[in-house]
């Protein structure tokens, strides 16, 4: 149980595909650990942790090729009960331009911030898109001195807010 | 003294709605100080809850004067039959819980809340509580009616990003009021 791949499957959106994929890796004795699946502009993606003798090459070829899903699997080193809680949060919010994903974390990175989940999208209009970005990470530079690294970002129209988390423990 | 067994899920008993406290005598107060000293054995944990430990009475205890970051607080509370009597405003944040190792979620919960609770000799008090301490309220008094934070988890996408939009032009506000200073 302790070598873990990394599934990841991706393809056209339709109904069904995680169940047809998790039933064939459950009939071939291979357990999932940790996953994120999502769709993405119109296709499914699936991210899986897999563990279990047989090869997840081999046990999902059938069914990705009759939903049409493109498969890779790599050996990975991760294990399970490794979370680390976020202890800060970013939102961004600004009219879509290019660039904006890479100044905001560019910005975060040099002040030692490690993302650990990052999720966005493209609201508003086709018109007047919007770009919406939530980032959760750690990091031990104090919220301050983050959003002041941040700020610089106002001018070009993208509203950055950084805000600590503190995570309740009850 | 003794510390309890935790209760942790997948154990139904944590779904098991209490019972108020009738009696506040000594085997009350015995029960309380044996919670307090299991609240302090985990992990840093501000509140418990008299059914994580399998104890289906109204009893909690709340802590929240140590966290990390300083939060408007009511010291350490011993909070029996506790009944929230008004809620106000929603907030979004991230919680865990002694009975479920190793997850962490994001939940909803009022953003203000009044509450009324007897104390360990039974005379009743009424507290306004906000943010962090409101939220870990409403935690603990979800464990008296059956329910985890699992229970109200929300999907990580789900956002509450409508919140920042109507506070938009908050950094320039916070920029001139740095200035001021």
């Amino acid at each position: 149980m302790n070598n873990w791949k990394m599934v990841t499957l991706i393809g056209e959106d339709q109904p069904g595909i995680v169940a047809r994929i998790t039933d064939a890796l459950y009939q071939n004795d291979l357990v999932l650990g940790e996953t994120s699946m999502m769709r993405l502009g119109g296709n499914f993606s699936m991210m899986m942790m897999v563990s279990g003798e047989r090869d997840p090459n081999t046990v999902l070829a059938a069914a990705a090729e009759r939903l049409d899903l493109r498969l890779h699997v790599d050996d990975i080193a991760g294990k399970l009960h490794q979370h680390i809680a976020p202890n800060i949060q970013v939102r961004v919010m600004g009219a879509d331009q290019p660039g904006i994903v890479a100044k905001v974390t560019g910005v975060l990175a040099a002040a030692g911030f490690n993302i650990l989940e990052l999720e966005s999208d493209v609201a508003g209009t086709t018109e007047n898109p919007v770009y919406i970005m939530t980032i959760q990470g750690v990091s031990e530079t104090v919220v301050e001195v983050l959003q002041q690294a941040v700020e610089g970002l106002d001018e070009e129209g993208v509203d950055v807010t950084v805000s600590a988390i503190e995570t309740l423990f009850a | 003294m003794a510390i309890l067994e935790i209760l942790k899920i997948p154990d139904a008993r944590l779904k098991q709605i209490s019972e108020p406290v009738a009696q506040f005598d000594d085997a009350l107060h015995a029960f309380i100080a044996d919670l307090e000293e299991t609240r302090q054995m985990g992990p840093a944990a501000v509140g418990i809850a008299a059914p994580q430990v399998g104890y289906f009475q109204r009893i909690v205890i709340l802590d929240c004067s140590q966290t990390r970051k300083p939060v408007p607080n009511h010291g350490h509370l011993i909070l029996i039959n506790p009944e929230i009597t008004h809620w106000d405003g929603f907030e979004l944040g991230r919680e865990g819980c002694l009975s479920v190792p190793d997850y962490t979620g994001n939940v909803i919960r009022a953003a203000r809340i009044t509450l009324v609770a007897q104390d360990p000799q039974g005379d009743r008090h009424e507290y306004e509580m906000k943010d962090f301490e409101a939220r870990a309220l409403q935690h603990e008094v979800d464990h008296l009616d059956g329910l985890l934070f699992l229970d109200r988890v929300v999907s990580r996408r789900t956002d509450l990003f409508q919140r920042k939009v109507y506070q938009k032009g908050a950094n320039k506000k916070r920029k001139a009021a740095n200035k001021a200073h």
